[in-house]
């Protein structure tokens, strides 16, 4: 993903001569290909997010379209009042690109998991916030928010993820990665992988799952979610982030006014405060959260059952 | 205005006002009739409280009229307690501290790279120095040799619960801005010919920042409020409002 968006970015920095690239000392060996193209455009500005967040804005505010690059809680929770009331108050076009969701650096521990950041960036008035679940939809969104002209949040996981499905028409929109109606897994992210191997696993006992990744948190399309869902009997949210503030938050929150009232299973990471974190791969870290695709299956069936 | 509105950080805006003074006479190239002009320098108050000095100095600046300050801090009006990017030659809202010399620092690499001249002032209160960000800035604006930069320093001595020495101790403060690559100039901020002189031979040095660390009196020109604490906060009653604008000669 990391290799996805910067190549991605080049070429929209090779057709707009305003965006530049700032990154907080951090992208060794992804970055260096834009800043051998534009060097006059790229910055590390060191070990500093508060003042890479206030420098973006102000670039931002001379007219140009920054993109700050780090990883996962630094260029968000560090700065989080800079992007607050110098990027988002003020509508400075400033791009903010977290490599590393949920568990991607998972041996590192918990100060290097990015498990609450959607969640708190999508609470900015004015952002846009985008969890991509593979390479196509990051190329879709880089291209995206390149040209928004508006404050934008692009959460990367890290590196080897396989693309999905086959085509991105409208990043704006939930894209279905795999058809089917009884159940849809509507997931947001890489993690959106689990979500078809879940759904492989329940296909063969019978069931007709379906699998959508929901990319575009804010703005959320709430008609194109409705209709997606329209005919289940279970709508299941699947994240590598807590459930408070993410994509279950949203759906939750979508369906809360409806008569209908289709009922909503929300799996993600279980919130930890409090409690040490131990070393693992991301995938041993996403199946001790209980976010094994055999977990996924049982979590699931349990909630038919309780229907 | 503060006293109209009970909203106060007088003593602030006071110790500021001579600066502003010859910024907005003397030094900053801003047009009224086209404030977004891309070539103008640029201002910017990080200490945001100070908020009634920099929408007077606008106002006799011709950016608005002096009667729409009456509606200062008033409910609907653009015209915050903290200074706010609503307002006609505001650059940017502040307010919450240490955030206006990042945002300087993005405007100067910008201004550099347009290549049109133009200079970018930042006001910083020192109680504001407390705060962790501008010291990223501080070290970061000489690295990257940014000589159309110029902070100045409201060195007033007196922070919002005490004074700057009892509080978190600055000194020795000039040293701190040498050390760090700095051209430190250190004047009298309320020498008017001082403050010009200083400020109109910006860029300094060249390939390097310059900081002006102004020494004032909170509460200036007003007996009362001189190097008084309470005047951080105070807003004042008809009889010493009367006092003070004869103090002043307004």
């Amino acid at each position: 993903m990391r290799t996805t968006f910067i190549e991605s970015l080049s070429q929209a920095a090779s057709e707009n001569p305003d965006i530049w690239l700032l990154c907080g000392d951090l992208g060794y060996s992804v970055l260096e290909p834009f800043a051998a193209k534009f060097p006059d455009r790229y910055l590390n500005v060191g070990v500093a997010e508060q003042n890479m967040a206030g420098i973006a804005a102000g670039i931002a505010l001379s007219g140009k379209t920054v993109f700050i690059y780090s990883i996962g809680n630094f260029p968000t929770l560090r700065c989080l009042e800079q992007l607050r009331n110098d990027v988002c108050y003020h509508g400075a076009d400033v791009k903010v690109v977290a490599v590393g969701a949920g568990y991607a650096y998972g041996s590192q521990g918990y100060t290097h998991h990015a498990l609450e950041d959607a969640g708190i960036m999508s609470m900015l008035p004015g952002i846009e916030v985008f969890v991509p679940c593979d390479p196509m939809e990051v190329r879709a969104a880089t291209r995206l928010i390149a040209t928004s002209g508006k404050p934008s949040y692009l959460r990367l996981s890290r590196q080897g993820e396989p693309n999905l499905g086959t085509a991105v028409t409208d990043l704006r929109k939930p894209r279905v990665l795999r058809e089917g109606r009884e159940v849809v897994i509507l997931a947001s992210g890489p993690i959106a992988s689990r979500a078809l191997e879940a759904a492989g696993e329940l296909a063969g006992r019978g069931r007709d799952v379906g699998v959508v990744s929901v990319s575009c948190l804010k703005p959320l399309d709430e008609a194109a979610i409705r209709d997606a869902v329209r005919d289940a009997s279970l709508i299941v949210t699947l994240e590598e982030h807590i459930l408070r503030g993410g994509l279950f938050s949203l759906v939750a929150g979508l369906f809360a006014g409806d008569a209908r009232r289709p009922p909503v299973t929300g799996l993600g990471i279980p919130e930890q405060g409090g409690k040490t974190s131990s070393a693992g791969s991301r995938e041993a870290l996403l199946d001790a959260a209980d976010l094994s695709a055999q977990a996924i299956v049982a979590r699931i069936e349990q909630s038919l059952a309780k229907r | 205005m503060v006293h109209a509105a009970k909203a106060s950080h007088i003593g602030g805006c006071l110790s500021m006002a001579d600066i502003l003074a010859v910024l907005y006479t003397r030094i900053l190239r801003v047009d009224p009739a086209e404030p977004q002009s891309p070539s103008r320098d640029r201002f910017v108050l990080s200490k945001g409280h100070a908020t009634a000095i920099m929408y007077a100095t606008l106002a006799e600046c011709g950016f608005f009229s002096l009667t729409e300050l009456d509606t200062y801090c008033r409910d609907g009006s653009i015209f915050t307690g903290h200074v706010s990017h609503a307002v006609p030659g505001v650059e940017v809202s502040t307010g919450s501290l240490g955030h206006g010399l990042p945002i300087a620092i993005g405007m100067a690499l910008a201004a550099r790279h347009a290549g049109a001249g133009s200079r970018v002032f930042c006001l910083l209160s020192d109680g504001e120095c407390d705060e962790g960000s501008n010291w990223e800035g501080i070290l970061f604006a000489p690295h990257h040799k940014l000589d159309n930069l110029c902070v100045i320093v409201d060195f007033n001595k007196i922070q919002s619960f005490g004074s700057v020495a009892e509080v978190l101790n600055l000194d020795p403060f000039a040293e701190k801005w040498k050390a760090f690559g700095w051209q430190v100039e250190e004047i009298d901020g309320h020498d008017l010919a001082a403050l010009e002189h200083v400020l109109s031979g910006v860029p300094a040095a060249s390939n390097r920042p310059t900081v002006v660390i102004a020494h004032t009196v909170k509460g200036k020109g007003v007996s009362f409020m001189e190097n008084k604490l309470e005047w951080h906060y105070r807003s004042p009653s008809d009889e010493l409002l009367a006092q003070a604008l004869a103090e002043v000669g307004a």
